[in-house]
């Protein structure tokens, strides 16, 4: 049986697109998720893309966050169900409480799209068993608020947990604390990442493919499950 | 506040009304008065006052755009040509493509963010209306001298405005260009470009035929912005007490506009139009006016009946509002409700406002009274036609005779001023990065992106499974321009055209965006004319018909006008985007030749502006003839196999071009200067018609044979190699120190 992914389109949502094409170069079925359904059709794991979901008014991700598919999210996130979020997807998941910390703006003040040099700091969770731990990939990055921040003792967790999936290499872009570019929780099911491995899944398109080992890992992860 | 009727009009034939504030001429006000039989009344004078505005009408431009069409090349790829919101391209496999380029010029001046930002916008929508998914922007920008304190102030206003509301939109950036020059300090130039696709059944028009068929408002509420001129009708003559001036600049919504894109789309799939029209200048006014004139004539609206943000708007402001993100559809009454239905579940607001009447009269209500009743057609298609003179400015012989000669510029005389010359050039504010710029664009949204800015080209994969794209460069040259205008409008077109052919694309059609100065100015007339001229002799020649585009006029400051700068966008098709050729210099040992002929040809050139603050003499020579044929070779190669990287030769020269080639492949060259030229000539003359490639050694042979029995000189002028740019026995310039001249120019200057 296919591996089901669910992208969820958020109003203002922009990346759906392309994640849902990454899902199918990994080889698993993707399947759209529309913000105002609650059900989840069946998947086996979902993606927030990423966009400006209601224009980023108010606070990026603050008015996704409830929409009536994301109690589905939230509860299946729970349960174990592998959720990346990513850029306005990763925003969703701290203003769900899914990840701590938040997403500010950029200490630069500005949108910056960037080809991004990264290091893989967790292999273990359920959409990085593809990489190794230490490995180093380049994917796009794009934010004007991408800059991870959270008190020292969160940070601290995180560290000591190994909850740091990703970190930015050569130019931290935004100011992030502590270089910190993706986050997991403690199951290690959920993952938040501000640059867009969407996008680096041909040759043709993205400035390398090493972002598709993000969507090969949650195929891997779900069979061996 | 008294309402002014048709009913009043008729009665108070003397009451005075504000035509001259509004813009409008003694005469115009005086056949407006013939036309109706009558005084207009306030709400009407309102409609043709901005309808018959330079920006609406085209008043002073167009009997001379007309020679677009009377000139057009035959072209079988023409589904739709001017005249509607965009032209529409076959592209091949049943996709059609709709492009257009536009300005927002004045307004990005007095608001820049917002002013860039609705630029955006309102380019989007009219792909929008066409019936095509938007699938990139492009943003060709002037701005007044990179030193200049207020240049601190524009520019990255612009830069942040095309940014917040493209970025916000998803739309990928892909290219465009940035030139600084002291002519444009008053006045900056911020053009939008946007490309669409779609299939060739999709195409949609802009008219309301059925009487019957309702007329939906959908999109944003409408507010008191972008009202401009039109307050002062609404102040004078009916409510003095009332807000007085209301903002000239719209505001824009990314968001809202997003989410009209998609309810659109859907729409269109389920086939719900019968005639569609984004709102842009003069709002509601133009849209029902030009529905109603391209239809079948008759239109009844009910203006009390229109979603407001601001419950004081009186009719006249209400059909002058600008308001961002509106859209009006004519739709079949049995097709409404699915219509409703599609815009809730997008959040959008749809309001049924009127419909198509069998009459041939726009009929406008408010609250049941009768406040606009005119035939559409006088409103929309038959305003006034001005016959500016025009003659060639006295001051145009002196400055072409003013050329770049070696006794009149000093020219560097070795090597090492060579290479003070190349690094001088290409950290000039003109020829170094952009990155900062584009940086704050997202050229990767959609996933379709195969070639963005700094490449000579930006390129759209516009079908997955068979890799057929599209591409679209943009160029304008101002100094040239000045020098000739009819030589400088086709030079604009030749270099987009280069432009496109080199990334492997086939050039099909241009849309172009005049910017000059006042039409009242003979002078700027006489440019006008002349560039309209050289570029629809140009596109004839080269078989790329106009498609559409834009005019902006009365761009200057007081009595002195910009450059006349004519933008012109060249799109292209490729079958097969995995074919594409980058600029960069990738493969060491690979072959450098440089095609078409190099003659010493300086005038306008980035060196005489850089290193001597000099303009004058004439521009290179145009040979249109040579830009198609190097064109063919160009595609033919890239379709082949044969170069592995091709570089168009436009400003600075061959030396910006390695420099450019070099830095974006991480890789030098070693270059000869061929013998019996001049090394200065070599490096910096523009010449038009010329290309550098790389070709793999393998494909040498293949590659000259193809350029000898074409009759394209091809040099082979050295080999990509090591870490510097050097030119044999003159100078060799590091990579790093490339580098560093070329990049943070900019943000050092605007950061």
């Amino acid at each position: 049986m296919t591996t089901r992914v669910g992208v969820v389109t958020f109003p203002g949502s922009l990346d759906d697109r392309d994640a849902q094409r990454a899902v199918r170069l990994a080889g698993a079925e993707p399947v759209a998720l529309w913000h105002r359904d609650k059900d989840l059709h069946q998947v086996d794991a979902v993606v927030l893309p990423g966009g400006f979901s209601y224009g980023d008014y108010l606070r990026c991700g603050a008015i996704s966050r409830f929409s009536p598919v994301m109690d589905t999210v939230i509860e299946q996130a729970k349960l174990g169900m592998p959720v990346l979020g990513i850029c306005n997807g990763f925003q969703v998941l701290c203003e769900s409480h899914l990840l701590p910390g938040a997403l500010t703006r950029n200490d630069s003040l500005h949108f910056i799209c960037r080809d991004q040099k990264l290091r893989i700091e967790n292999a273990g969770t359920a959409w990085t068993r593809d990489y190794s731990a230490g490995q180093e990939i380049v994917v796009p990055l794009k934010n004007g608020e991408g800059r991870f921040v959270a008190d020292e003792r969160v940070l601290d967790e995180l560290e000591a947990e190994g909850r740091v999936v990703a970190r930015y290499l050569d130019v931290n872009p935004n100011g992030s604390y502590r270089d910190i570019a993706g986050i997991t929780n403690a199951a290690g099911n959920v993952v938040g990442l501000m640059p867009h491995p969407e996008h680096a899944v041909e040759p043709l398109t993205g400035p390398t493919t090493e972002g598709l080992g993000f969507f090969t890992s949650v195929l891997k992860q779900l069979v061996n499950a | 506040m008294s309402l002014d009727t048709v009913k009043n009009a008729e009665q108070t034939p003397d009451a005075g009304q504000p035509w001259a504030e509004l813009g409008l001429k003694e005469d115009e006000y005086a056949r407006i008065r013939e036309i109706l039989g009558r005084r207009p009344t306030g709400a009407e004078l309102a409609m043709y006052s901005v309808m018959w505005s330079e920006h609406c009408s085209y008043k002073s431009s167009k009997v001379h755009l007309k020679q677009f069409g009377e000139k057009a090349p035959e072209n079988d790829a023409m589904l739709v040509g001017i005249g509607e919101n965009a032209g529409v391209v076959d592209v091949g496999q049943g996709y059609a493509v709709t492009f257009k380029v536009e300005s927002h010029n004045h307004p990005s001046y007095i608001e820049p963010y917002q002013g860039a930002a609705t630029g955006i916008g309102g380019i989007v929508r009219d792909i929008l209306a066409m019936g095509a998914r938007p699938v990139a922007v492009m943003d060709p920008l002037r701005f007044g001298a990179a030193d200049h304190p207020d240049t601190r102030r524009v520019l990255p206003g612009i830069v942040a405005g095309i940014g917040g509301y493209g970025n916000c939109l998803g739309l990928p950036n892909i290219g465009g260009e940035v030139v600084f020059d002291s002519c444009y300090q008053g006045n900056p130039l911020v053009n939008a470009l946007c490309v669409g696709v779609m299939k060739h059944e999709d195409i949609h028009l802009a008219q309301a035929s059925g009487p019957g068929n309702k007329v939906i408002l959908y999109g944003a509420r409408t507010g008191g912005d972008g009202i401009g001129g039109v307050s002062v009708l609404a102040s004078e003559t009916f409510d003095a007490t009332g807000p007085a001036k209301r903002p000239a600049v719209q505001v824009g919504d990314p968001f809202q506009e997003k989410l009209l894109i998609e309810c659109t789309l859907e729409i269109f799939k389920e086939d719900l139009v019968a005639g569609i029209q984004d709102l842009g200048g003069a709002g509601l006014s133009c849209a029902t006016s030009e529905l109603a004139s391209a239809g079948t004539g008759g239109m009844r609206i009910e203006l009390d009946t229109v979603p407001l943000r601001d419950h004081t708007l009186s009719p006249e402001e209400i059909l002058m509002s600008e308001s961002q993100e509106r859209m009006c559809a004519i739709v079949e009454p049995g097709k409404v409700d699915r219509f409703l239905e599609i815009c809730e579940k997008w959040d959008v607001i749809a309001t049924v406002i009127g419909e198509v009447t069998d009459g041939e009269r726009l009929e406008i209500f408010w609250h049941g009274e009768l406040v606009v009743d005119v035939p559409p057609r006088t409103v929309a298609h038959e305003g006034p036609t001005y016959h500016r003179p025009f003659a060639r400015p006295s001051w145009q012989d002196a400055l072409q005779a003013d050329a770049p000669t070696a006794s009149r510029l000093a020219r560097p005389a070795n090597g090492a001023e060579l290479k003070d010359a190349l690094l001088k050039v290409a950290g000039s504010p003109n020829q170094a990065s952009k990155a900062w710029i584009t940086d704050q664009y997202d050229r990767y949204v959609l996933g379709n992106t195969v070639l963005a800015t700094p490449e000579d080209s930006g390129m759209i994969r516009i079908d997955e499974e068979t890799n057929l794209g599209v591409s679209v460069a943009t160029d304008g040259n101002g100094r040239y321009t000045k020098l000739d205008p009819y030589a400088g409008a086709q030079l604009a077109l030749a270099e987009a055209y280069r432009n496109v052919a080199a990334g492997g694309a086939k050039p099909l059609a241009v849309s172009d965006c005049l910017n000059f100065g006042s039409p009242e100015d003979p002078d700027v007339m006489w440019q006008f004319a002349e560039a309209t001229r050289g570029l629809a002799d140009a596109c004839q020649v080269l078989g790329t018909p106009v498609t559409g585009g834009n005019v902006s006029l009365y761009n200057q400051t007081g009595d002195v006008a910009i450059h006349p700068t004519p933008v012109v966008a060249v799109l292209g098709v490729i079958d097969d985007v995995t074919r594409r050729t980058p600029v960069g210099f990738a493969e060491e040992g690979q072959l450098l030749y440089l095609l078409g002929d190099t003659a010493d040809e300086l005038g306008g050139s980035a060196w005489s502006q850089v290193v001597h603050g000099h303009l004058g003499g004439l521009p290179p020579k145009v040979d249109l003839e040579r830009e198609r044929l190097l064109g063919e070779i160009l595609i033919a190669a890239s379709r082949d196999g044969m170069v592995d990287a091709a570089h168009d030769l436009s400003d600075g020269g061959l030396a910006q071009a390695l420099v450019e080639s070099c830095l974006k492949g991480g890789k030098g060259a070693r270059v000869v200067v061929p013998e019996g030229t001049d090394p200065f000539v070599f490096l910096f003359s523009e010449s038009a018609g010329r290309a550098v490639v790389a070709v793999p050694r393998s494909e040498e042979l293949r590659f000259n044979d193809m350029c000898g029995a074409r009759g394209l000189p091809a040099a082979r002028i050295g080999v990509v190699d090591g870490e510097a740019l050097e030119v044999q026995g003159q100078f060799t310039v590091t990579l790093a120190e490339l580098r560093d001249a070329h990049t943070g120019v900019i943000e050092a200057l605007l950061a």
